[in-house]
């Protein structure tokens, strides 16, 4: 804990400094054709990756401390059979100090989540499921390559809530081409009906190297327009908080205070955090590095006993700054005022910004507002000359 | 004995200065031709994108005739353009002969009349050179006829040549070797030897280049500069072989540099004359006539800690650029600064450039302007070449603006597009004569603000490349002339501000609040642009602000390359002037004149 004596809300015991542990999962039954993440389809070279995985495991014992969370995330984990999930958590446990009221999250399919998984997770030990949902509309399923129905998700949870979990996230998705409010609203309100604790509502974007993208460049798919991806932006924003929930970051609500994910929270305030895994990313003491972003060549480097780190870059203050401004204005924590450059001019062009109704400035913080959230990628630049 | 020819060649633009440069100096065997490249004297880059010379550059090329008589031929390229006539004549100085390039399609143009009285006042032998008689469009008899007509010049020793396909270049070499005279002067007199150029180098000072009258100068002689009595030892003389070249002394006759530890800039003046401290000469060279700059804009760092830097790079400039003029100025939107006055646009544009590419400097260009007058009720008259000066609008008797005499010769067939284009920018008075079949010239008298911008560039549109354009400064005439203001979000920036004619400012306060919106990047809010004119708004533009920008995800690794992104934007923002809060890229600023959109 820092000796940080301006306490604000953010520093309560759920959003302390204590480092993170991220776990990625490479693997998936089937590809989704928007998803960017580093992922691969041929489940048969789990048992290498898991040997791997427990010898990068053993390497990576840095001084992190214990960790306040871990996260499984993908891929996707829940393909892992039990057993393997049981190797992935021994391993960490054996070799790694865990705080007492860890957050211990997986990333879910709908489709895996049967009600035995539901229980068999619980029982080793994670408390927080984040399902991939994305739409309860089963046309829009389809679209976005997803293997699971609106059917199997509310099953699905349904078994997490009976199997204990009291703190689910659901993950949605709005933008789609031809995509109607309406359909994205009963998305929202079917998923209201279970009261999650965590909400991501994420905009469909097209990434270099999806099918997705491809598509688009074919001109076989349009995005949607500034104008239309605002309103869902908004429609979303208003419907969540009307609902009781807080928008805490560009695309993700908490129902309460406690649930914001305290894991996703060490990316944006610079807090340490290991990555294991190919492609993840770890950060600490301002150095940022990342792993291989191939399986195989991942499990080579470790067969070898090297680490898989791929690159690492050191951040300078001025970057770190940046960094800092810029994912800070994506929450609803904002920035301190002193972390941005004084002078006339800062004074004018948080005037000028404030009379736009971009951000708002209060207890000698600086906020977005709603409207600032919707071109949160241009306000940090206001702020360096 | 090596004999010595001084010689430049003045031509129009475009009618192949760089290219005979070339094939003359290929053929002295100066260059391998492996490291021969086109426009070899052309050393800026800027000339080079351009396809255009901008500084004058010597070179000493070895020369030898059949009958063994062996030369050093001094060659001095100069520039085309007329905002570069200064140039010219500063060459023409070092000079004892011309070869005057005419293009065999083209013909005589208004460029080559122009550079034939200036080798006419210096009093330099001419020898008329007929280039591209390659091209099938090539009429070398209609070309004889205008040489004979209208320079005056006798046709029969007009040189045939292609420069392109190098034909003819021998009989260049012989009528430089026998037409143009050996210089005079004796190298036992006292030193006299012109400085026409100079540039500076960071390693060796400034570096002149000079052409001996009278007398030698040798390496550990102290000159003199007689126009200020500062001395120095001279480190280093030499000649220009493309690169310098060492030499013993330079003496009477001779075209090359000299290095002698000059390190403040401005004690190096264009014009001046060396002489020994030991033994000086009693009267100096003619100078050169001190240019008068037409047009005026003010020159700021885009980051106003790079003052002292700017003003630095600008001194330096101006060692290699002498027509450029320059004081101190300051403004409410963009800081302290300097107010320079131009020989033209294109010049303007090239300072622009060279500062930035040059001396590594990022700067602001005001709105180009002339140089206005006043007469006040009370009686006196201001001269104003800076709109934020304008007097108070109830104290003004009346408004004086420079008019030209502006001359543009073009084939018959643009005869009526040119007249609209001129009537529009206020020409008056036009007089038209037939020089030749088949092309017209017409003369105007035109206010120079019309011209300032891109009438040159419209003209040449318009024409399809055919018309040549010159001009004089006419007089001044009386003209209702108001201040043009432009508000950016509400805030007026005086850099933007114009004066302009009564009847012209409501299409000219459109034509800047449309640049500027196409200028302007967008903005988190929306921009209004507004031109006023004493106190009313006359036209408006508005700058759309971003609806939506923003990244869905940012996790691990996506935090790195967001970060990069804003890097980069943050590099493309140093380009901008703040104002207010609106980043104003630097062009933006002299955008507001240009009429239309730019491709």
């Amino acid at each position: 804990m820092p000796a940080n004596t301006t306490r604000t809300k953010a520093d309560t015991p759920h959003h302390s400094r204590g480092p993170g542990l991220y776990v990625h999962i490479p693997f998936c039954k089937t590809k989704c054709p928007y998803c960017a993440f580093y992922s691969v389809e041929s489940l048969s070279l789990i048992p290498r990756w898991l040997d791997a995985f427990e010898k990068e495991v053993v390497h990576s014992q840095h001084g992190f401390g214990a960790f306040e969370t871990l996260y499984l995330g993908g891929g996707t984990p829940s393909v892992l059979t039990m057993r393997d999930l049981e190797r992935v958590i021994q391993g960490l446990s054996c070799h790694f100090t865990f705080a007492a009221d860890t957050e211990i999250t997986i990333e879910g399919n709908p489709g895996d989540l049967t009600k035995d998984k539901a229980h068999g997770l619980r029982s080793l030990g994670f408390n927080r499921v984040n399902l991939g949902v994305q739409s309860f509309n089963d046309g829009e399923l389809t679209f976005l390559g997803r293997r699971h129905t609106a059917g199997e998700a509310e099953r699905a949870l349904r078994h997490l809530r009976c199997a204990g979990f009291e703190n689910i996230g659901v993950d949605l998705m709005y933008g789609l081409p031809g995509q109607s409010s309406e359909t994205w609203l009963e998305t929202l309100t079917r998923t209201l009906t279970f009261q999650p604790e965590h909400i991501s509502c994420y905009q469909l974007t097209f990434e270099r190297g999806t099918a997705f993208w491809k598509k688009k460049e074919q001109g076989i798919f349009r995005a949607l327009g500034q104008e239309r991806e605002r309103e869902f932006f908004l429609m979303s924003s208003s419907f969540l908080e009307d609902a009781g929930y807080i928008h805490y970051e560009i695309s993700n609500f908490a129902r309460e205070p406690a649930f914001v994910s305290r894991h996703n929270r060490k990316y944006w305030f610079h807090i340490p955090y290991l990555g294991l895994g190919p492609s993840a990313h770890s950060f600490c003491e301002s150095t940022r590095w990342w792993n291989l972003r191939s399986v195989k060549k991942y499990c080579e480097v470790l067969e070898r006993g090297d680490l898989p780190v791929a690159g690492r870059e050191r951040l300078t203050e001025e970057q770190i700054r940046l960094e800092a401004v810029s994912l800070g204005l994506r929450t609803n924590q904002g920035v301190e005022l002193t972390d941005i450059t004084g002078g006339p001019e800062t004074e004018h062009t948080l005037r000028t910004l404030q009379d736009a109704g971009l951000i708002q400035v209060s207890n000698g913080r600086l906020k977005a507002t709603r409207e600032g959230f919707l071109v949160a990628d241009r306000l940090p630049l206001c702020f360096f000359p | 004995m090596r004999k010595i020819r001084n010689f430049s060649i003045i031509a129009h633009i475009n009618h192949g200065k760089s290219t005979l440069a070339d094939r003359l100096i290929q053929r002295t065997g100066l260059v391998e031709p492996r490291d021969f490249r086109d426009q070899i004297l052309d050393t800026m880059d800027i000339e080079r994108e351009r396809g255009i010379t901008i500084k004058s550059q010597a070179v000493t090329l070895p020369y030898s005739t059949k009958k063994g008589e062996h030369f050093d031929l001094n060659l001095i390229d100069t520039p085309g353009h007329v905002d570069f006539s200064y140039e010219v004549s500063r060459a023409l100085a070092a000079c004892e002969g011309v070869l005057l390039l005419v293009d065999a399609a083209q013909g005589v143009e208004a460029q080559t009349v122009a550079n034939l009285y200036a080798a006419m006042e210096h009093d330099l032998t001419i020898i008329p050179v007929i280039n591209k008689i390659d091209l099938p469009s090539a009429d070398i008899d209609r070309v004889k006829e205008q040489i004979e007509v209208e320079l005056g010049l006798d046709s029969d020793l007009a040189v045939l040549c292609s420069a392109k396909e190098g034909l003819g270049i021998d009989d260049i070499f012989k009528a430089i070797t026998e037409q143009i005279p050996a210089p005079e002067g004796s190298a036992a007199a006292p030193l006299r030897a012109l400085i026409f150029d100079a540039h500076y180098d960071p390693f060796r000072g400034t570096i002149v280049s000079c052409r001996v009258f009278e007398g030698c100068v040798r390496p550990g002689d102290t000159i003199r500069l007689m126009s200020h009595g500062a001395t120095y030892k001279v480190e280093e003389v030499g000649v220009f072989r493309l690169n310098r070249e060492r030499k013993d002394s330079l003496s009477a006759g001779e075209v090359g540099y000299l290095i002698a530890g000059i390190k403040t800039v401005s004690d190096t003046r264009i014009g001046d004359t060396i002489t020994l401290d030991s033994e000086p000469a009693t009267v100096p060279l003619p100078g050169f006539k001190a240019v008068k700059p037409v047009v005026f804009s003010s020159i700021y760092p885009v980051s106003s800690e790079d003052y002292l830097a700017l003003s630095d790079s600008l001194e330096k400039y101006k060692l290699n650029d002498a027509a450029l003029v320059f004081q101190k100025d300051s403004s409410a939107a963009l800081g302290m600064g300097f107010r320079c006055g131009y020989l033209g646009l294109l010049h303007l544009e090239i300072v622009q450039e060279r500062l930035e590419r040059e001396f590594g400097q990022f700067i602001v260009m005001t709105v180009p302007t002339v140089q206005y007058r006043f007469q006040l009720k009370n009686g006196k008259t201001v001269s104003i070449d800076n709109p934020m000066y304008y007097p108070d609008p109830v104290t003004i008797q009346q408004g004086l603006e420079p008019y030209i005499k502006a001359a543009i010769l073009i084939p018959e067939r643009y005869m009526g597009a040119v007249m609209d284009l001129c009537l529009e920018r206020r020409a008056v008075n036009a007089r038209i004569s037939y020089p030749t079949t088949g092309r017209i010239e017409i003369q105007f008298d035109m206010p120079l603000a019309e011209v300032i911008y891109d009438f040159y560039d419209r003209l040449k549109t318009v024409t399809q490349g055919y018309g040549s354009f010159d001009y004089e400064l006419l007089d001044y005439r009386a003209n209702d002339l108001v201040k043009l203001d432009i508000l950016v979000n509400g805030e007026k920036v005086d850099a933007l501000s114009q004066i302009v004619h009564r009847d012209r400012a409501r299409s000219r306060a459109v034509q800047a609040c449309e640049r500027l919106k196409e200028e302007i990047p967008r903005h988190l809010f929306k921009i209004p642009i507004q031109g006023v004119v004493g106190g009313t708004i006359i036209a408006r533009s508005t700058i759309s602000p971003f609806r939506k920008d923003v990244t869905a995800k940012c996790y691990g690794g996506d935090i790195t390359r967001k970060r990069k992104l804003l890097e980069k934007q943050k590099k493309g923002k140093k380009r901008m002037k703040m104002i207010g809060s609106v980043n104003i890229p630097q062009n933006a600023f002299i955008s507001v004149l240009r009429s239309e959109q730019r491709k």
